[in-house]
């Protein structure tokens, strides 16, 4: 498997995450923010961090890098694409994710474990996470506040757009609307979550959690790469 | 050609968390002021655009105030032209 790991001015887990990717078998690489070439990536990462110093809002400006021209494209033709924390902002502002995500209800940046609930385990990015399972992982952020108007997440939750929650005992860090950690595009292939999984790849860290949603990737891929033959001699 | 100078103010929306305007507003009763509420904090970004006219030049301000000074579905905006042919020689 392939990671593509975006690098904008001011990403600070790109290393992290490069180096995660390798601890379940994938060739992870650096994709420059002005490079449009994503070099056959199968996932690709746009990792945490201040990208553009979060200047204007949090991932207002790196919504327009150059990269992220390739980025909608990979997207748009079902490609896997994985927000982290800095990344899933930049994924709201630039409309590949619904939602938004404002100040933290506390008023601080907030840097602390917390334990998700996993709404779904038939996408790309929990398919090896074993039922009943709650992922702890750190966040540090200080606009994790997820927002939709009330209609659209009805609409979400319809939709099962809603992947991961914040859940007790540490419960809701930043006010999101219904818990919100991380939620999918309609067509399920692009998913942005603040909470950071790269920073939980490891026991000694505190928890190697984060890398069951890349083993969910690594299976996903491996899972449509042996379809593919299949549907060229249908 | 001339060039026309404008004020976009962006503001949260009606219902918006606003965490800056809440903190602000608590702090008001520390220099013994009780009378105020409702304290919302926005942003203003002031820029020149070269264009023919007014409305060819507010086309291009009304495009970025959209997608890039404010996000619309957190944010309003209003545009207001400073200086060029409509606000007169000088404001």
């Amino acid at each position: 498997m392939r990671v593509g790991v975006v690098v904008f001015p001011g990403s600070n887990c790109d290393r992290d995450a490069l180096y995660a990717a390798t601890l379940v078998g994938a060739e992870s690489y650096p994709i420059w923010h002005e490079s449009a070439d994503l070099r056959g990536a199968d996932l690709v990462i746009l990792p945490g961090g201040f990208a553009y110093g979060d200047y204007l809002r949090a991932g207002a400006l790196a919504r327009f890098s150059p990269v992220m021209g390739a980025v909608r494209e990979h997207a748009a033709k079902g490609g896997l694409l994985l927000g982290i924390c800095n990344g899933f902002q930049v994924l709201a502002e630039a409309g590949l994710v619904p939602g938004a995500l404002l100040r933290n209800s506390s008023l601080r940046f907030e840097h602390r474990w917390v334990r998700l609930a996993v709404e779904r385990h038939d996408t790309p990015f929990t398919r090896a996470i074993p039922l009943g399972t709650q992922l702890r992982m750190p966040i540090a952020h200080g606009e994790g506040n997820y927002f939709l108007p009330e209609a659209d997440l009805d609409a979400l939750e319809a939709s099962r757009g809603v992947v991961f929650r914040y859940t007790t005992p540490e419960g809701n860090p930043n006010g999101s609307a219904r818990d919100i950690a991380g939620v999918l595009d309609a067509r399920g292939t692009t998913c942005g979550l603040m909470p950071h999984p790269e920073r939980a790849a490891e026991r000694i860290l505190g928890s190697d959690d984060g890398l069951l949603l890349l083993r969910s990737v690594v299976e996903s891929v491996a899972a449509s790469t042996e379809r593919q033959p299949v549907a060229v001699h249908a | 050609m001339s060039t026309f100078r404008y004020a976009v103010s962006v503001m949260p929306r009606d219902g918006i968390l606003d965490p800056q305007g809440r903190a602000v507003e608590t702090s008001l009763p520390h220099l013994g002021v009780s009378a105020v509420h409702g304290v919302r904090i926005g942003r203003r970004v002031e820029l020149d655009v070269d264009a023919t006219d007014d409305a060819a030049a507010r086309v291009i301000v009304e495009r970025l105030a959209t997608e890039l000074f404010a996000n619309p579905l957190i944010e309003a905006f209003e545009v207001e032209l400073l200086t060029g042919a409509a606000a007169g020689s000088m404001a």
